[in-house]
């Protein structure tokens, strides 16, 4: 049977107000909210859905950040069969040089066939988690990946190229992917199940000693986009800003 | 390791990329403070003329059978021998699905530093766009051959335009390929092609359900206009991918461009700068939309409907 690992992570919420540290090199970690990986959430999904498709085994391993327990669990009320979580030192965050490293490590005693990760992380700045894995442990990697199925020791994948042009390629497993998008949404379960799960359920801890982050580049400065060139803001309530609007479209003249 | 910097071409049937265009001139704003020369590296096979137009002081070819298509791991084994051959200064590559594959495993392959997403070069220092937009990151190059992966944005294609520069053949060993291209799938055919419209309405993952797609329908059967949407909306199945704006998506310049719930991430925005008016609806006042945007509005999308559907259906 395929044995499927899937890799998560916890990146910061865009949505919410991001906050510069006092070094001026980091991203301020104390109001910060995290979430999980948009594109590590497809390829759990996908996980899910080539085990439904082939039988295959599927488990999920991730670094022990606040709120991770959550999201494995998750994994598990969608079907996964197996949660894994690192332990060490991961709450102020490291580079992807480091957690391809850890992950390589414990990747070694599991021995996928195929791993799937997300193909990046809002957060990157030092490259994404899947290709320094597959280098990390020999494997062939191809990331943007959406749409994935599995032919005795081949996947064949669809690959997203400029354009909206999609290559279909044949790749040798073992393989690491990186998923852009699932063939379907990302699956919705219930609260109630994943509760279950936490009953049910148990995370298997691996203890991470050193993380080494070589290879990383250190950022020098880091700060939010100057306000230069920002959009002339329209003010008053939603009445007076409908009423603007209709204004400029006529300037336009496409009203 | 010397002070030239190496380009990674990207073209795709036979055509050059605009991002390589885009490197070059980044490269170049680099090379003017290290010294070295702009390389361009050409892989492929019967493509030599594509490096006429580059902007390069010259331009290493590498042609062979297996690099005809591109495979990650076919232009991976080609240049991991070019770059510990020659071992510039920095390399550039695409911040593509492309360019991307193949500078990860590079780095970890040659244990050298990779930085993401450089939006532009200012005075030697590297400075990357990174949370969506959100965040500005500067970064100096290592002390060995740095990898630096572009976006759009800082550089208009036409600064990385020119030549013809002199183009000298290398050889490159690829074998044993992990990756076979077995065949391309087109783009599905749009119902509505976005790229001929002069009024975009588009949606992003502020529109919460497939269900309020109908308002922003309504508000574009208003203006005369189509629907569009960032990636999200696509993913969710909820508009067609030929809806979808944006670097895996469609390139618009229409005369206006209504963004509700957009944040406005570089991958979106790659598609809609060109736009000639872009007005951005969204709650969050850091979104990054109100950068590309001309005018903006700082309100919650579902009370605003109403009132502009309104104000339309009066103005007509
Ligand atoms: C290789 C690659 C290619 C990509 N290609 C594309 C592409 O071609 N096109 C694309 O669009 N994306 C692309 N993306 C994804 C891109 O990175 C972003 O994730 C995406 O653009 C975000 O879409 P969004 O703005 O709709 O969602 P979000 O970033 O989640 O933003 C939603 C916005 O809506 C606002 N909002 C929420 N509720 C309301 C409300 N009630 N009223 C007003 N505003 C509200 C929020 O403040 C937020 O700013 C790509 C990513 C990768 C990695
Ligand atoms: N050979 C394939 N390799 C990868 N993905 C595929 C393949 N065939 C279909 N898909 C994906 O599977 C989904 C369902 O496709 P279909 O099999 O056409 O119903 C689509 O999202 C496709 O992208």
């Amino acid at each position: 049977m395929t044995h499927i690992l899937v890799t998560a992570k916890l990146v910061p919420d865009l949505v919410e107000e991001l906050e510069i540290a006092e070094s001026g090199t980091a991203l301020d970690m104390t109001w910060l909210r995290l979430i999980i990986n948009e594109f590590d959430d497809h390829a759990i999904e996908q996980a899910i859905i080539l085990k439904e498709r082939s039988g295959c085994e599927v488990t999920v391993i991730a670094p022990d950040q606040e709120g991770m327990d959550d999201v494995l669990f998750t994994a598990a009320a969608k079907g996964a069969d197996r949660i894994i979580k690192l332990v060490g030192d991961f709450e102020e965050g490291v580079n992807n040089h480091a957690l391809a490293r850890t992950l390589a490590a414990s990747t070694k005693e599991i021995g996928p066939d195929l791993i799937l990760t997300g193909v990046q992380g809002n957060d990157d700045f030092d490259g994404s988690v899947g290709p320094y894995l597959a280098e990390y442990l020999g494997m062939t990697y191809v990331g943007y990946v959406a749409g994935v199925t599995l032919e005795g020791d081949k996947a064949i994948v669809h690959k997203e190229y400029p354009g909206g042009l999609i290559a279909e390629l044949e790749v040798t497993l073992p393989a690491v992917l990186g998923i852009q998008a699932a063939e379907q949404p990302p699956r919705y379960v219930a609260v109630s199940k994943v509760r279950q799960m936490m009953k049910e359920a148990s995370i298997d801890e691996v203890d991470v000693l050193d993380l080494d982050p070589s290879g990383g580049l250190e950022i020098s400065s880091m700060y939010l986009p100057e306000a230069a060139e920002r959009a002339e803001m329209l003010d008053g309530d939603e009445e007076e800003i409908a009423a603007r609007l209709v204004e400029i479209f006529k300037e336009i003249g496409v009203v | 390791m010397n002070n030239d910097i190496y380009v990674v071409i990207e073209h795709l049937r036979g055509q050059v990329a605009d991002i390589s265009y885009i490197m070059l001139a980044a490269a170049r704003d680099l090379a003017q403070v290290t010294g070295g020369e702009v390389v361009g590296v050409l892989l492929g096979q019967d493509v030599k003329a594509l490096a006429d137009n580059l902007a390069a002081d010259k331009v290493l070819y590498g042609e062979d059978a297996a690099l005809a298509e591109f495979t990650s791991d076919a232009y991976q084994l080609a240049l991991a021998g070019l770059i510990s051959e020659n071992e510039p200064r920095a390399v550039f590559f695409g911040s593509t699905t492309i360019g991307t594959d193949v500078a990860g495993v590079l780095s970890a392959r040659l244990d050298l530093p990779l930085v993401s997403s450089c939006l532009k070069i200012a005075d030697g220092v590297i400075v990357s766009q990174i949370c969506g937009g959100k965040i500005m990151a500067e970064s100096g190059l290592a002390d060995t051959t740095t990898f630096i992966t572009v976006i759009p944005g800082g550089y208009k294609p036409e600064e990385g335009q020119g030549g013809p520069p002199e183009v000298t053949p290398v050889s490159v060993t690829v074998a044993d390929l992990k990756v076979a291209l077995k065949k391309y799938i087109e783009p599905e055919v749009a119902d509505v092609d976005i790229t001929k419209e002069d009024v975009l309405i588009a949606i992003g993952r502020g529109i919460q359900t497939e269900d309020n797609i109908e308002l922003a329908e309504e508000l574009g059967e208003l203006l005369g206009g189509a629907v569009c949407a960032s990636r999200p909306i696509v993913d969710q199945g909820w508009l067609p991918t030929a809806r979808m704006v944006g670097k895996s998506g469609q390139i618009v310049k229409p005369k206006l461009y209504l963004a509700l719930g957009i944040s406005g991430a570089p991958e979106h925005a790659e598609g809609m700068v060109e736009a000639e008016n872009i007005i951005a609806i969204n709650i969050d006042p850091g979104a990054p939309i109100f950068d590309v945007a001309k005018y903006g509005a700082e309100v919650d999308l579902f009370d605003l409907i109403d009132p502009l559907i309104e104000a339309l259906e009066e103005a007509r």
